[in-house]
C-alpha cells in the first residue's frame, strides 16, 4: 500500500509539474501583451531599478553619516555649508536634479575631452549620481535630526567618563542615533524606490521605462501599469519587511518587558 | 405565408425608421468634432510664435471640417496617451500623424490613409556610417522616439547590432546626438528636417540612407483619422470630405505650403 501510495504521488507530482507549465503557457497565449519579450523587458526593469535603488541608496548613506555629524556641529562654517546642500537638494524635484545632471551637463565646453566623459555618457551614472545626491540629503537630515535628539542624560554621562568628542560620537550618540532614525530612513528607502520611477526620462529601461514600453507599444495602460504596480508593492514589502525585523532586533531594549 | 410576412415586414419597417432616427441623432451630435493632436510634430501640428496653431495635418483638418460645414476644435494630448484618451471620449476623433497599423487598428477606426512620410537615418558629420554594411555597425548606440514606427523599426530590423536608446522627444534625441551619448538616430524624416537642418553647408548632420518607407507591416499603409469604432459615420464623412479636397486642388494647395516633396498617396 505504501510503495504504491509513492509511486501515485511522484506520478502526480510530475503532473502537477507539467499542470503548471501548461498552465503558464496557458496564460501567456491568451494575451498579446505579456509575452516572453515583454516580460524579459519587465524583469530587464526589475534588475536596473534594483540596482539603481541599492547602489544610490548605498552610497547615500556613506555621504549621509559625515555630512550629518558636520550638519550638528555648532562651528557655523562646517554647519552652513551642509545645510545649503540638503536646502537645495530637498528644495527642488528630483526631475529637476535628474534633468541637470544628465542634459544639463553636455553643455558644458570639453566635457567630452574629460575623463568624467564615459562615465556621463551612459544614463545610468547621471541617474545614480542625482539619486545618490538627493536621497544623500534627506538622509543627512534624518540622522541630524536623531543626533539632536540625543538624551541629554546619556551626553552628561559620557562627558563624567572623561570621553572624548569622537569617542563618545562613535561610541554613544551614533549608535543611539541610528537606532532612533531606523523607522524614518525605512521611509526613506521606500520613497526612494518610488522616486526612481523617473529614471526612464534619460532613456534608462528600468521598471517604469518597461511598463511605458509596453503601454506604448500595445495602448493597454491597464495592463503594462498594473502589473508594474504590483511588482513597486511586491518590492515594498520587502523593503517594509526588512525594516521591521531591523527594528525588532536594534529596537528590543525600546519595547516594555514580558513579566 | 403572405400574412406571416407582413408583420415581420412592419417590425423590419419600424426598426429601420428607428435606425434612420439614431443615425440622424449620431450626426447631429458630430455638429462639433473634437480632434485630439499632440503638439508640437512640426510641420505637422505646432504653434506659431503668437500662440495659434498651425501646420499641415491643422490646416487639412480644419479644411475638411470647413467642407462638411461642422466646427472643429484641437484638443492637445500628449502622444503617449492619444488613443486612451480618444476611448475615454476625451475628443471625437484623432489628426495627428497617426500610421495605420494593425495593433492601433485593433483599438481605433481608421480614415482612409491621408498622407505618408519617408524615415531616414541621420548622424553627425563627425560620423563616417554605413548603413548596409551591418558588421560595422556592432556596438554603436542609436537614440529613436518611443514607440514611434521608427522605434519599432530599429528594434525589429537592428535591436541585435545597435544599441538602442529610447526618449520621450525629438529635442531629448538631437542634445545626445550633439553630446556624443549617441552615433546616429532614426527619424522621420519630416520630423528631422524641422528639428534639424540636414545637409546643408552649415549643418552638423547629414542623411547617410535612402528614404525609407518599406516594410509595410512596420511602416504601415501611411497615415489616418482615427475614430473609436462605433463612429463609422463619422469616419465615412471624412473619407468624403478628403477625396474630395485632393480632386479640388485644396489638399496641394496646402500640402506646397509645407513640404519640397510629395506626401501623397
Amino acid at each position: 500500500m505504501r510503495g504504491y501510495k509513492n509511486v501515485t504521488t511522484s506520478a502526480l507530482g510530475g503532473s502537477e509539474m507539467l499542470d503548471i507549465s501548461a498552465w503558464f503557457n496557458d496564460l501567456l497565449a491568451g494575451n498579446l501583451i505579456f509575452t516572453p519579450t515583454t516580460l524579459g523587458y519587465y524583469w530587464e526593469g526589475l534588475v536596473t531599478t534594483s540596482q539603481l535603488v541599492f547602489l544610490s541608496l548605498l552610497a547615500g548613506l556613506v555621504l549621509a553619516v559625515p555630512l550629518a555629524i558636520m550638519r550638528s556641529s555648532k562651528r557655523k562654517w562646517i554647519s552652513l555649508p551642509v545645510y545649503f546642500y540638503t536646502y537645495v537638494f530637498r528644495g527642488t524635484p528630483l526631475l529637476i536634479q535628474l534633468y541637470i545632471i544628465y542634459y544639463g551637463v553636455v553643455f558644458i565646453d570639453g566635457i567630452q575631452q574629460t575623463f568624467l566623459w564615459p562615465i556621463l555618457r551612459e544614463a545610468f551614472y547621471p541617474a545614480l549620481i542625482a539619486f545618490t545626491l538627493n536621497t544623500a540629503a534627506y538622509t543627512t537630515e534624518i540622522f541630524r535630526g536623531a543626533i539632536k535628539a540625543t538624551a541629554k542624560g546619556e551626553i552628561e554621562a559620557a562627558r563624567a567618563y572623561g570621553m572624548s568628542q569622537s569617542l563618545m560620537m562613535r561610541r554613544i550618540i551614533l549608535p543611539s542615533a541610528f537606532r532612533r532614525a531606523l523607522p524614518a530612513y525605512g521611509n526613506e528607502v521606500i520613497f526612494m524606490l518610488h522616486a526612481s520611477a523617473i529614471a526612464s526620462v534619460v532613456t534608462l529601461m528600468d521598471l517604469t521605462g518597461a511598463a511605458r514600453f509596453v503601454y506604448a507599444r500595445f495602448y493597454a495602460p491597464f495592463e503594462a501599469f498594473l502589473f508594474v504596480a504590483a511588482i513597486y508593492l511586491c518590492l515594498t514589502f520587502a523593503i517594509l519587511y526588512f525594516f521591521r525585523f531591523l527594528e525588532k532586533k536594534l529596537l528590543a531594549h525600546l519595547r516594555p518587558q514580558n513579566t | 405565408m403572405r400574412n406571416a410576412t407582413l408583420p415581420f415586414a412592419a417590425i423590419l419597417a419600424v426598426g429601420f425608421t428607428t435606425s434612420l432616427v439614431t443615425t440622424n441623432a449620431v450626426a447631429r451630435d458630430y455638429d462639433e468634432v473634437r480632434l485630439g493632436v499632440d503638439i508640437p510634430y512640426e510641420p505637422f501640428m505646432y504653434r506659431e510664435a503668437d500662440g495659434t496653431l498651425t501646420g499641415f495635418e491643422i490646416e487639412l483638418g480644419d479644411a475638411v471640417c470647413a467642407y462638411l460645414d461642422i466646427s472643429c476644435t484641437w484638443v492637445e494630448q500628449d502622444w503617449d496617451g492619444i488613443i486612451p484618451g480618444l476611448l475615454a471620449r476625451n475628443y471625437d476623433a484623432i489628426m495627428s500623424s497617426m500610421a495605420i497599423t494593425d495593433e492601433r487598428a485593433q483599438r481605433v477606426l481608421f480614415s482612409e490613409p491621408y498622407y505618408t512620410t519617408p524615415s531616414a537615418w541621420i548622424t553627425t558629420h563627425e560620423h563616417d556610417i554605413d548603413i548596409e554594411d551591418r558588421a560595422s555597425l556592432e556596438g554603436l548606440t542609436v537614440g529613436v522616439q518611443r514607440a514611434t514606427l521608427q522605434d519599432n523599426y530599429v528594434t525589429e530590423l537592428y535591436g541585435d547590432v545597435l544599441e538602442i536608446r529610447r526618449y520621450t522627444g525629438v529635442d531629448d534625441v538631437v542634445t545626445d546626438l550633439l553630446a556624443g551619448r549617441l552615433d546616429l538616430t532614426f527619424m522621420d524624416y519630416p520630423i528631422a528636417e524641422a528639428a534639424i537642418e540636414i545637409d546643408t553647408p552649415e549643418s552638423q548632420f547629414q542623411r547617410i540612407s535612402d528614404f525609407i518607407k518599406e516594410p509595410e507591416h512596420i511602416f504601415g499603409k501611411g497615415v489616418g483619422v482615427a475614430f473609436r469604432p462605433r463612429d463609422e459615420a463619422l469616419a465615412e464623412r471624412f473619407n468624403e470630405a478628403l477625396s474630395a479636397l485632393k480632386e479640388d486642388g485644396t489638399y496641394d494647395e496646402i500640402m506646397n505650403r509645407y513640404f519640397n516633396y510629395d506626401v501623397r498617396l
